[in-house]
Order: C-alpha cells, then sequence, then structure tokens
C-alpha cells in the first residue's frame, strides 16, 4: 500500500494511505483523548473529544485521513480548552450523577474528565427531564446517561447485525431509540446479546440488578471480537 | 502565630463531606495548631463571622437562605472552597430540577400523604426553583470533587493553602462520585 509522509507535532512519521490521524497518533504513542471511538467499530465523530490541530484547521483525528505533508498537531492550549469546553457541554447536557450511577468508577466519561482536568462545568446545566427505559429483561436504557456516541447502534449493526439501535431527533433533542422507538422489551429483532452494554462508556445502557458502582464493562471484548473475525 | 481562620457551611448536602473532613483523623491534631474553626455546623455560632480566611461549602444552593448566606460568605471569605459533590455539580439535589418546585411539593406533601396533609411553608426556607452548584451564585476558588472527597483530597487542598502555595489538584484528585 502507497505510504504517506506527514507531520505530527514536528515528527515526521510515515504511514500507509486510508489511515486516520488517530490511527496514526496511536502507531506513534502519542495519547489523543477519545470517546465515541472504540477499536473494531466504525469512525462516526460523534464526541469530538479527539480534535487535532492541522494547518489551524480543527478536525476530528478518528475520521480525518491523512494526505501527503499534512501537518499535525495533537496537544496545545486551545485544543485542550476546546476539549474541555466540549467535556463540559457534554456533561451540562444531560443528568450526569456519578455517585448515585451504577457505573461509577467505571466510567468513561468520569475517568476522561480527570484526566482533561475539568475542574467544575462552567456552562450551565441543562436538567432537562429524560426517560428510562427497563422493558428489557436484562437490560436498561437510561437516557440522564446518554452521551449519544452511537456505541450501540454501530456495535448493533455492525457487529451482531441486529440493528435494534437507532437515533431520532437532532442536537438536544436527539435520543437512542429501539427500533424506530418501540420499547426496548418489545423489540423483536433484539438478539438480548448485550453487545450494547459493554460498549455503552457511561451508565446509559446496563444490566438491571446492579447498584451504585456495581457495573464494570468490558468493551474490548467486542475489539477482541472484531478482530478475531478477520483474522481468521 | 495567629491562627488562619477557617469556617465550614452545609447547605443541602447529606454532611458526608463533614464526615470525610474528620476522616482527616490524626492530621486534624496537626491542623488546630494552624487553623481555628470560626463557623461550623459543630461549632456554636448565629451568625457567619467576618475576615475569614477559608470557607469551605459543603451542599448545593436549593433554597432562599442558601442563596443569601452563600454570598454574605463570599463578602467575608477571602478563600472559598467548594467541598464535594453538591457544591460542585449540584449532584443528588439537582435532580429534582428537571421537576417544577409545585409538581415536586405536591408529590412529597400532597394528596394525603402526610398526616397533616399539608405543604409545609412556615419556617422553613422556600426552595428555589432550581438547585445550583456554589459557583452558578457566587465565585468559588477552588472544586474538591468526590461525593463525599476523600480525606486526603481535603487535607491535600488545606495544607497547600496553609503554605500559601496553590493546591494542585489533578488526576483521580478531580474523580467526581
Amino acid at each position: 500500500m502507497k505510504e504517506i509522509l506527514i507531520r505530527i507535532d514536528g515528527k515526521e512519521v510515515s504511514a500507509p494511505a486510508g489511515s486516520t490521524i488517530l490511527e496514526v497518533a496511536k502507531q506513534q504513542g502519542i495519547p489523543i483523548p477519545t470517546l465515541c471511538h472504540l477499536d473494531g467499530l466504525s469512525d462516526i465523530g460523534a464526541c469530538r473529544m479527539c480534535i487535532v490541530d492541522v494547518g489551524g484547521k480543527i478536525v476530528t483525528s478518528c475520521t480525518t485521513k491523512i494526505a501527503e505533508g499534512m501537518e499535525v498537531i495533537t496537544n496545545s492550549d486551545r485544543l485542550a480548552e476546546l476539549r474541555r469546553l466540549n467535556l463540559e457541554l457534554i456533561f451540562a447536557e444531560r443528568n450526569h450523577v456519578c455517585s448515585m450511577c451504577v457505573s461509577n468508577n467505571h466510567c468513561e466519561l468520569q475517568d476522561l474528565a480527570c484526566d482533561l482536568g475539568m475542574q467544575h462545568v462552567e456552562v450551565p446545566y441543562a436538567y432537562p427531564r429524560l426517560s428510562l427505559d427497563a422493558s428489557h429483561p436484562k437490560f436498561i436504557i437510561d437516557q440522564n446517561r446518554c452521551i449519544l456516541c452511537g456505541r450501540c447502534v454501530r456495535v448493533c449493526a455492525e457487529v451482531e447485525g441486529a440493528h435494534v439501535w437507532g437515533i431520532a431527533g437532532r442536537g438536544s433533542e436527539a435520543r437512542v431509540i429501539t427500533e424506530l422507538g418501540i420499547d426496548w422489551g418489545d423489540a423483536e429483532m433484539c438478539t438480548d446479546c448485550g453487545k450494547c452494554v459493554q460498549v455503552c462508556p457511561t451508565g446509559a445502557i446496563v444490566e438491571k440488578g446492579k447498584a451504585a458502582a456495581e457495573m464494570e464493562k468490558h468493551p474490548e471484548l467486542v475489539t477482541t471480537l472484531k478482530e478475531r473475525r478477520e483474522n481468521d | 502565630m495567629t491562627k488562619v481562620r477557617v469556617a465550614t457551611v452545609w447547605f443541602s448536602g447529606c454532611a458526608g463531606c463533614h464526615m470525610s473532613f474528620l476522616d482527616l483523623d490524626e492530621l486534624l491534631i496537626d491542623l488546630a495548631e494552624r487553623i481555628e474553626i470560626v463557623k461550623s455546623p459543630v461549632v456554636d455560632t448565629k451568625e457567619f463571622p467576618e475576615n475569614v480566611d477559608v470557607t469551605l461549602i459543603e451542599g448545593a444552593i436549593a433554597n432562599e437562605e442558601h442563596y443569601e448566606l452563600v454570598r454574605e460568605i463570599r463578602e467575608r471569605s477571602k478563600i472559598v472552597i467548594a467541598m464535594g459533590d453538591c457544591a460542585v455539580t449540584g449532584n443528588v439535589p439537582s435532580m429534582r430540577n428537571g421537576i417544577s418546585v409545585n409538581e415536586l411539593l405536591e408529590g412529597v406533601y400532597g394528596n394525603e400523604r402526610t398526616t397533616t396533609g399539608t405543604i409545609p411553608n412556615e419556617v422553613v426556607p422556600t426552595l428555589l426553583a432550581r438547585v445550583r452548584p456554589v459557583h452558578e451564585v457566587i465565585h468559588v476558588d477552588y472544586f474538591l470533587h468526590g461525593c463525599p472527597p476523600p480525606a486526603a483530597v481535603i487535607g491535600k487542598a488545606l495544607l497547600a493553602l496553609l503554605d500559601g502555595k496553590t493546591p494542585e489538584l489533578v488526576g483521580r484528585d478531580l474523580k467526581f462520585g
């Protein structure tokens, strides 16, 4: 495959054409914060955490493919500020109450707040009144904790092939839905596989019967599953 | 040596942050040499004193009394610290924010749910339409995350301030919940 030369944080590197900036950064051991990205699923640039600077323009590194002579900066004061503001907006948009959450201490959103040094949420909290669907016999979807990363939608379509999950509405009105908006328990296409639970980065999609801080997830299972399928 | 004047206040929270403060254990003995607690739920002072060096605020701003008092506290304190998730984010108390105050009070006290069947409106302060984190009402200098913040984080912040340094709260110090 054709190799392309780019400069990333001042360092000249070559990578196969078609690689994304995020992939190249990972290969080089350069950390870029991510939230909606998961190895094994397609990238959609939903969360905007992985932004980088390409010649002064801010782009999502998970969806931007490298091009010859590209100059990429993965970390700067401006990027740190934008990422933190973005994170604050995610926190403010729904009702994230870590102390009461089943995913407390095992949450990618909570971890990111630590990693990015978010001292507090400066933007006003929206406090929307949102629903919780516990109609499925094994799982729950709590919209209060959903960050609209779309991992559930992608894993269900791309790995399980069931296409149960979708996103309805736009902007702050957007919601993850099961089968065109019916109760999850009535969704006949659902195979009860639980992959959406494992990949959900927060406490939005969880197993029933868990108390605060008891829900541990393993998104890497999906990554491994996808790798093994491709290698067979 | 003049002691540093420290106050702690308790707004809409469960007292867990104050418990965590007490969990400083033997560090409290060292702190007692250097600080004087001039106002706290465990100190019998009615008025919030003047010239306070550091005030630790536990709890969110949930009613009119909190709203008035927190502004007085800001005027009388050099440094204000939001202690714990309720003060920093609104946390559990703010879970009522999607519900109107009337609907909330009706839900709790209305429809003969209590023996008197009335909504309390005397003596207790009026609830604000929305519970707010402290920084939405006054300027906050430092934020201690956690429900409650670990005693080590409270200690780290206080010791840094006593040494005239800026508390360096990074990584897991910033964990909510």
